[in-house]
């Protein structure tokens, strides 16, 4: 893993330090309100309805045993006992005191975390796959590049106040589970003719109001170039984008409107100023980050191990848990398994304290003391040896966190809504809850097989519902929660938007419109069908029957 | 009838308050001073937001309520779940005291 140096340390403290002071001047009326929001903002603490939340930045989603021990005593000190892993594979804590945060992060800054780049007009904490080193698919690790992205895009003096916040995701992976081409710029590894490695670079996606496939803006860019040509995309929207309305300031917008090709005329431009400057990124440095991340110390296995076979024989339950939430590693005898946050009928995302301890505590024993946190909000224990998988199973049963649902319908993404958030139209947690409780039945959701279903509280799309397969949106309609329902949406390398399927249904009626939903697919889908396939070949029209025919 | 009262969330812990009959800022709803005419409410608002305000409060501003069977209910969905705590967790907020108003209607 990646471990902090002295500049880093040295950043991060003073930042504490300067934001306790910034606190004290706060409570003691030397600042208003207005001059403290922004700072506090920069220090991801948010202002919602209930308290203030802080978001904690988990780079490209990989923690330790000891940052997650770190988060789950801030859970228990400072907060009500849980956290909430966010679709940004950040942890957000929903009732933090003011007067206390900065004792908070001085706590986080002992594990080398921070909330530095959780908020503001400034380039974001750049996310990654959840699987990146272990996918069996995988090119390279994608987070060598992350990595040298937050040190470039961490206080770079000219990206801080850019027109509104900037979004990158690095995928090493063909199969796309950093949902790239929905980022500002999304970044694919590939191989060109001579079988060099660098990057697809995708510009210009985004959810939210305005949802934009990102488009290629080159096709191959090599790996050294990386930071000079990113720079040159950030000065060109750093120079032309709309900073005098909100709704427009976002680069889609500019790319959509000034066109790729001029877009990328632009960009070419200015990076053929800056290309061999002293941003070109020599292969020593890619080397050292690389280190960082080097391959833990794989034990050499066959990769066919009876004991895991055995039990996955006799046991049942263990049987279908393999089946949704393990996935191959590209280490023989070792797998990947996804840790379910969507048990059923609980919050999409939270964990309490004493989850993430005992989660802690396995990826200790199993998983070389390290976590992933997902966009799905799931967590991920990367490396574990197959024949660890049944005890490791066994611990988290013991823990409700062996739900076999990953990538099945319940395994739901819903931003946090009405019930914390101040910009919410609707609620999105206990839409979530209730039709997990719907499909409790297991054995339906394997039948019905892999379901993506996404939720947002308001037109900010936190919880991706532009991308889902069946996407929800909350918006209100005179007062009362309604919900918008799209369907055909995806986030992975066949990046779509959904459309929306009619008028919206109230906030009791949903659950029985995403059952019509469901049926109808499982009424139209020939045999391998998912959900997406049989929507693009039978189209809204028999969803549409289902639903409104009876009003 | 619909009328207003003034709510704000606290500077220390973010906590939703109400502005009371006594002047003060409080955790009950039921205790809210309420606003019948629009020069009150501007008034009491104005008074919320003063430098002295803003060493007690962040962000005050006026919610319409429902007062006619005696009671003070919140109109707005966001505000009863601001009076009570997240829907979906009883036991946070102020709901977990018995100190808010019943979700109905
Ligand atoms: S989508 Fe809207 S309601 Fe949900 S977390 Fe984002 S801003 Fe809040």
């Amino acid at each position: 893993m990646y471990r902090y140096d002295e500049f880093d340390h040295t950043l991060v403290s003073e930042r504490v330090h300067q934001f306790r002071d910034q606190v004290e001047r706060r409570l003691a009326g030397e600042l208003t309100e207005d001059q403290f929001k922004p700072l506090r903002l920069m220090n991801g603490l948010y202002l919602q309805l209930h308290a203030y939340m802080l978001r904690v930045a988990v780079p490209y989603g990989t923690l330790s045993s000891t940052q997650m021990r770190k988060l789950a005593f801030v859970a228990r000190r400072y907060d009500k006992g849980y956290g909430h892993f966010t679709t940004r594979q950040n942890i957000q804590f929903n009732w933090p005191k003011l007067e206390e945060t900065p004792d908070i992060l001085a706590e986080l800054a002992e594990v080398e975390m921070h909330a530095i780049q959780t908020s503001g007009n400034c380039i974001r904490n750049t996310t990654s796959d959840q699987f990146a080193g272990a996918a069996a698919d995988e090119i390279e690790d994608p987070r060598v590049y992350c990595e040298i992205i937050r040190q470039w895009s961490t206080l770079h003096p000219e990206f801080t106040f850019l027109p509104r916040k900037f979004k990158i995701a690095v995928t090493g992976a063909d199969h796309d589970r950093a949902a790239v081409r929905v980022h500002d710029i999304g970044l694919q590894m590939c191989r060109n003719e001579a079988g060099e490695v660098g990057f697809e670079v995708i510009v210009g996606g985004g959810l939210g109001r305005t949802p934009v496939i990102g488009q290629t803006i080159r096709e191959f860019l090599p790996k050294q170039h990386l930071l000079s040509y990113l720079e040159a995309i950030l000065r060109v929207y750093n120079q032309l984008g709309r900073r005098d309305n909100l709704y427009k300031a976002r680069i889609k917008i500019l790319v959509r409107s000034e066109g790729i090709e001029s877009f990328s005329r632009m960009v070419e431009e200015e990076w053929s100023h800056i290309k061999d400057s002293a941003l070109q990124l020599p292969l020593d440095e890619i080397a050292r980050i690389e280190n960082y991340f080097a391959a833990p110390r794989y034990e050499h296995l066959d990769d066919n191990v009876r004991e895991f076979e055995v039990k996955r024989f006799e046991d049942r339950e263990f049987a279908s848990w393999v089946r949704t939430n393990v996935t191959a590693h590209k280490q023989p005898g070792y797998a990947v398994a996804t840790i379910s946050l969507k048990p059923v009928g609980k919050p999409p995302g939270d964990a309490s304290a004493w989850q993430m301890d005992a989660v802690a505590d396995l990826a200790e024993s199993y998983s070389f003391s390290e976590i992933r946190v997902t966009h799905e909000q799931n967590l991920v224990l990367a490396h574990v040896k197959k024949a660890d998988l049944y005890a490791l199973w066994l611990g988290l049963r013991d823990l409700e966190l062996a739900t076999p649902n990953a990538g099945l319908l319940s395994d739901m993404i819903a931003c946090p809504g009405l019930d914390y958030c101040n910009l919410a139209n609707a609620r999105s947690i206990p839409v979530a809850q209730r039709i997990s409780e719907r499909f409790s039945d297991l054995e339906r959701q394997h039948d019905i097989g892999a379901l993506k279903i996404k939720i947002s509280g308001c037109i900010n799309a936190c919880g991706h519902h532009h991308v889902g397969h069946i996407g929800l949106l909350g918006v209100d309609k005179k007062g009362e929660e309604f919900y918008q329902i799209t369907l055909g949406g995806s986030a992975d390398e066949n990046t779509a938007i959904g459309k929306i399927v009619g008028p919206a249904f109230s906030y009791d009626d949903v659950v029985g419109a995403v059952e019509d939903i469901v049926d109808t697919y499982l009424e139209y889908r020939t045999d391998g069908e998912e959900f997406n396939d049989t929507y693009r070949r039978v189209g809204l029209a028999p969803f549409k029957e289902k639903l409104y025919a009876a009003h | 009838m619909t009328v207003q009262i003034l709510t704000a969330n606290r500077l220390g812990d973010g906590a939703v308050v109400y502005r009371s009959q006594a002047g003060e800022w409080t955790a009950r709803l039921g205790e809210s001073r309420v606003l019948a005419t629009a020069e009150d409410a501007a008034r009491i608002l104005a008074e919320a937001e003063t430098p002295a305000a803003a060493l007690e409060v962040v962000g005050p501003y006026l919610m319409p309520v429902d007062n006619a069977a005696g009671e003070i209910r919140p109109v707005e969905m966001r505000e009863f779940i601001r009076a009570k705590g997240p829907s979906n967790r009883t036991d946070l907020g102020y709901q977990a005291e018995n100190n808010s108003p019943s979700l109905v209607g």
